[in-house]
C-alpha cells in the first residue's frame, strides 16, 4: 500500500478475515480520498457513514468525520447529513445486506431523488458477520446456515434496480483491482449528484468467489455513459443469475440531473 | 344574558364545515373571546359526517360542552346526529333546501337557492349558514365583511354577495357583547408545537404523514421562508429519523413528528439517538390504537410505550403538555434540553391537542429560549465522547477544522471507536447515566408539574396531557384539587410528592384502558384511590368528569 501522509488510519484493530475483500477496498477508498484532500476538498468536510456488517467496520479504522449507523440504515442518516451541511462530502460504506436487505428502500428513494452522496456497496454477496446466510444478491442455491439446502431465492442485480430508481452514477467494481476501483470511487465522489458502486468483494470465511471474479471480471472502456440503453446491455453482459458470462467492471451510465437540495 | 356559546357546525366532508367553523370562531375572537374548536372528522375524503365543535368563553376553557346552544346543519345528518345535543331553548339554523324541520328555534336559510342566484359554487353554502349565524347573534356587518375580505382573494366578491344576502334575509335574536380583550390568534397544536421549535432554533423538520400529526408537516412546509425551516417529506419513519440524526450530527436541531404507528417504526433509532448522543424532539401525536385503530379520533394510550421506548437503558425526556400555549412552550424547551444533554426527548401529545384549535395566548413564544450546548474546541485532540464530571461532552461538528467527528451505534470510546471491553462497556454507560442524573436535577428546577383548583383540598384528581382541559374545568366546578405532570421522565418525583402533600383520596383520570400514568405513579409508591378511564376514541368532557367524581366519592361516602 502507498504510505501516505495523511494519517488517514485510527489506533483500532482491524477484525477482518485475513484475505478479505475489504482491504482492497480500504485501500483503494484511503488512496482515492489522498487524492481528493490534495486536489483541495478540506479533509474536515469528508464524512463516512456506515451501518452494520463487516464493511461497516471501515469507519473504525478510517480517522476521519464518521458516523456508525443502524442496519440498514446508513444511507438515510448520508442523506440528513448532507440535507444539513451542503459542503460536506458524504460517502456511505454498507453491505448487501444492509444496502439490498434491510436498507433497500433508503437506496431506492436516495438515487430517485438524486442526492449528492456516493454509496459503495460491499457486495460479499452473503451475510458474513452473522456467519454466513443468502441476501438479495446470493445465488439461488446459496448454502448457509439458514438454507442448508440451497437457496430456493433468485437474487437480483442492484445495477438493474438502481438504474430503474434513476440514479445519475452506476458502477460495478471489483476489490482486487484496487486501481481501478480507486479511480472510479473518485469519479463517484466528484460526480454531482448520486453515486452509486456495487463493489464485488469475495468472503473468504463464507463466499469465497475469488478464482471465479478473477476469470470472468474486465475492465470495460468508458462510452456511450449517458445512454441508458447501452447502460442496460452491459450490465445484461454478466447473465447475473447464471453466472456463466463475463462480468464488465466500470462505470455504465453517469448522467446529469439537477441535485436534490 | 348568557357569556358562553357552545355553536356545533357539521356536514359531510367536503362541504366546508370545518372552514365555516373556523370564520365563526375568528369572529367571535375579533369580539374579545376565547374560543376552542374541537374538530371530529372521519378517515374519508368526501361524504360522511364532520363537525366543529366550537365552545366560546370569556374565561379560557379548554375542552367541549355536552350541550349546544346554536346547531348548524349544513346537511340533514348533522341534525339527526346532534339533535339530542341541542339544549331546549337551543337553536338550530339549517340548510332548508336541503331538509325541513318543524321545530321552534329552528331557523331555515335557503343556502342553495342563495348560492346558486349569485352563480357561487356548492360550498359557498357554509358562508350562507356563517352569515346567517352572524346575523341572528347580533354581530355587526362590517365586521363579518371585514373578516370575510381577509379571509377570501380569488373567491371574495362572490362570497361576499352570498353573506350579504343571507345577513339581510335573517333577524337578530341576540346582541353578543364585546369583550374588553386583545383578539387573540386561533391555532392549532401543531401549529404551536412547530412555533415552539422554531422559536427555540429548528433548522430541520423531517416527517412522513401521518394523522395527526401530519399538521406540523403542513405548518412548516408552508412556512419554510419566514420560520428559516427546512422541511423535509422521506419514504417512511426509517428514512426520517435516521436523516434526522444525521442532519443534528451535521449541527441543525433537527425534530421529527409521527403518531404511535410512526413512532413504533422509530424506536430502534431513538435507542441509537441515545448510544450515539445526538439530540433529537420526536412528536409522537396519539390517536386511538392498536395499530391502525380508529386514525382520526384522540387517545392517551401510548404513554407506556413512550415511556419504555428503545431497547437498553435509555436516557431521555418525555414530556407530555395538555394545551396549545404548553406544547408551543415544551417543543421549544425540549429542543433545547435535547441539546444541552445530547439526547432524545418525545413530545407526547395526541390527537385532540394536535388537531384541534385555540385561542393562543402569543406571549408564551418569548419565554422559549433559543438552544445552547457545551461546545468542543481543538486544542486538544477532539473527542465527541470526552467523559466529563457530568457526562456531557464539548460538541463539535464535522466541517470543523483539526477536529474528526466521529459517532457510533456501537458502543464506543471516548474518541467514537468501537469497543468491546467490559472496562470501556461499563464506563460509557455510566458516563450516559451521569448525564441522566444531571437530568433529574434539571427537571425538579423547572415547573414539571401544575397544580391548579384548589390547592387546599383533601380531594385530588391527577390527569395529564390534554385531559387537563376538562379535569382542570371539573377542579375548578367542584373546588377541589387538580395535579397535572406535565415531565413525566425522568419523573418530577419530589414535584409530585409535593403536590400530593395533604391529599387523602386521589383519582386517576386517563384517556386509555389500562391506567397507564397509574402504574408509572405506582413506581413511585403513589396510591391512586380510584380510575376514570375513557378509550372511546373520545377526548374527556368536563361533565362527564364531574358525573364520574360524584359517583365515586358519593360510594365512598357510604
Amino acid at each position: 500500500m502507498k504510505k501516505n501522509n495523511l494519517k488517514l488510519e485510527t489506533s483500532c484493530v482491524n477484525t477482518w478475515c485475513p484475505g478479505c475483500g475489504n482491504f482492497g477496498i480500504l485501500m483503494a477508498f484511503k488512496q482515492a480520498i489522498t487524492s481528493l484532500i490534495k486536489k483541495g476538498t478540506p479533509r474536515e468536510n469528508i464524512v463516512i457513514a456506515s451501518g452494520i456488517g463487516c464493511a461497516s467496520k471501515i469507519v473504525d479504522y478510517l480517522n476521519l468525520n464518521s458516523f456508525c449507523s443502524l442496519h440498514g440504515r446508513p444511507i438515510a442518516t448520508a442523506e440528513g447529513i448532507k440535507i444539513a451541511n451542503d459542503k460536506l462530502k458524504i460517502i456511505v460504506f454498507d453491505g448487501d445486506g444492509g444496502t439490498y436487505n434491510e436498507g433497500i428502500s433508503h437506496l431506492i428513494h436516495a438515487a430517485k431523488r438524486n442526492i449528492d452522496i456516493t454509496v459503495l456497496v460491499h457486495d460479499n454477496r452473503c451475510f458474513a458477520l452473522t456467519t454466513g446466510q443468502f441476501t438479495s444478491t446470493s445465488p439461488k442455491g446459496f448454502k448457509g446456515k439458514s438454507t442448508p439446502d440451497g437457496s430456493i431465492e433468485e437474487p437480483f442485480d442492484p445495477l438493474k434496480l438502481i438504474m430503474a430508481s434513476n440514479a445519475t452514477f452506476i458502477a460495478r467494481c471489483y476489490s482486487s483491482k484496487v486501481a481501478h476501483l480507486r479511480d472510479i470511487i473518485l469519479a463517484g465522489i466528484q460526480h454531482k449528484g448520486f453515486s452509486f458502486i456495487d463493489i464485488l468483494q469475495p468472503c473468504v470465511s463464507f463466499f469465497n468467489t475469488s478464482e471465479f471474479y478473477n476469470k470472468k471480471v474486465y475492465e470495460m472502456p468508458n462510452g456511450n455513459l449517458n445512454s441508458e440503453k447501452h447502460a442496460l446491455k452491459k450490465i445484461n453482459e454478466w447473465q447475473y443469475k447464471k453466472e456463466g458470462s463475463r462480468i464488465p467492471i466500470g462505470v455504465f451510465y453517469k448522467i446529469n440531473k439537477p441535485i436534490y437540495k | 344574558m348568557n357569556t358562553e356559546y357552545s355553536i356545533l357546525i357539521g356536514g359531510a366532508a367536503g362541504l366546508g364545515s370545518r372552514r365555516a367553523g373556523l370564520f365563526i370562531a375568528k369572529l367571535f375572537s375579533s369580539l374579545g373571546y376565547y374560543v376552542f374548536i374541537y374538530d371530529d372528522y372521519q378517515s374519508l375524503i368526501r361524504g360522511g359526517h364532520s363537525f366543529s365543535n366550537l365552545r366560546i368563553s370569556v374565561s379560557k376553557k379548554l375542552s367541549s360542552c355536552f350541550q349546544i346552544d346554536f346547531l348548524i346543519a349544513l346537511d340533514k345528518r348533522t341534525w339527526n346526529e346532534h339533535k339530542s345535543e341541542l339544549k331546549k331553548e337551543g337553536t338550530l339554523i339549517y340548510n332548508n333546501n336541503q331538509f325541513n324541520v318543524s321545530k321552534s328555534q329552528a331557523i331555515g336559510i335557503p343556502a342553495q337557492t342563495i348560492v346558486q342566484n349569485l352563480g357561487g359554487k356548492k360550498i359557498m353554502e357554509n358562508i350562507a349558514l356563517v352569515a346567517g349565524l352572524a346575523k341572528i347573534l347580533g354581530i355587526e356587518w362590517k365586521i363579518l365583511k371585514e373578516l370575510l375580505t381577509k379571509e377570501f382573494n380569488k373567491s371574495r366578491n362572490v362570497n361576499l354577495q352570498i353573506a350579504k344576502k343571507s345577513f339581510e334575509q335573517n333577524k337578530p335574536l341576540i346582541k353578543i357583547k364585546k369583550i374588553k380583550r386583545k383578539n387573540l390568534p386561533l391555532l392549532t397544536g401543531n401549529e404551536a408545537i412547530a412555533q415552539g421549535a422554531v422559536n427555540a432554533g429548528l433548522g430541520l423538520y423531517f416527517a412522513y404523514p401521518m394523522t395527526p400529526a401530519t399538521g406540523i408537516l403542513h405548518y412548516l412546509a408552508g412556512h419554510s421562508q419566514k420560520f428559516k425551516t427546512k422541511t423535509i417529506q422521506l419514504e417512511n419513519e426509517l428514512a426520517v429519523i435516521n436523516a434526522a440524526l444525521g442532519s443534528a450530527y451535521a449541527g441543525a436541531p433537527s425534530m421529527v413528528g409521527t403518531s404511535g404507528g410512526g413512532f413504533a417504526l422509530m424506536t430502534e433509532s431513538l435507542s441509537l439517538a441515545c448510544q450515539a448522543e445526538i439530540p433529537l424532539v420526536i412528536v409522537n401525536s396519539q390517536r386511538a390504537a392498536p395499530a391502525s385503530g380508529v386514525p382520526t379520533y384522540t387517545a392517551q394510550g401510548d404513554l407506556s410505550f413512550s415511556l419504555t421506548a428503545g431497547h437498553g437503558d435509555i436516557v431521555k425526556f418525555l414530556v407530555a403538555p395538555g394545551d396549545a400555549e404548553e406544547s408551543c412552550y415544551w417543543a421549544g424547551k425540549l429542543l433545547s434540553l435535547s441539546w444541552e444533554y445530547q439526547t432524545p426527548s418525545i413530545l407526547l401529545v395526541d390527537k385532540q391537542i394536535s388537531e384541534s384549535t385555540f385561542s393562543f395566548d402569543k406571549r408564551i413564544l418569548e419565554k422559549i429560549k433559543p438552544i445552547t450546548y457545551l461546545k468542543g474546541d481543538i486544542s486538544n485532540q477532539y473527542m465527541r465522547y470526552q467523559d466529563t464530571k457530568s457526562g456531557i461532552s464539548p460538541l463539535l461538528f464535522p466541517g470543523k477544522k483539526g477536529a474528526v467527528v466521529k459517532a457510533n451505534s456501537y458502543e464506543h470510546d471516548e474518541a467514537g471507536i468501537t469497543i468491546e471491553d467490559e472496562f470501556s462497556a461499563q464506563k460509557m454507560q455510566d458516563k450516559r447515566l451521569k448525564k441522566y442524573k444531571e437530568m433529574e436535577k434539571a427537571i425538579e428546577k423547572m415547573k414539571a408539574v401544575n397544580v391548579c383548583g384548589n390547592k387546599k383540598s383533601s380531594r385530588a384528581i391527577l390527569a395529564w396531557g390534554s385531559t387537563k382541559g376538562p379535569a382542570k374545568e371539573a377542579a375548578e366546578d367542584l373546588n377541589i384539587k387538580m395535579i397535572q405532570p406535565l415531565v413525566i421522565q425522568p419523573f418530577p418525583e419530589k414535584q409530585m410528592k409535593k403536590a400530593l402533600e395533604g391529599v387523602k383520596n386521589l383519582v386517576l383520570i386517563e384517556g386509555n384502558a389500562l391506567g397507564q400514568l397509574g402504574s408509572v405513579l405506582y413506581s413511585y409508591g403513589i396510591k391512586i384511590d380510584a380510575k376514570i378511564l375513557k378509550y372511546n376514541a373520545r377526548p374527556f368532557l368536563t361533565e362527564e368528569i364531574k358525573k364520574a367524581l360524584d359517583k365515586i366519592w358519593k360510594n365512598e361516602k357510604k
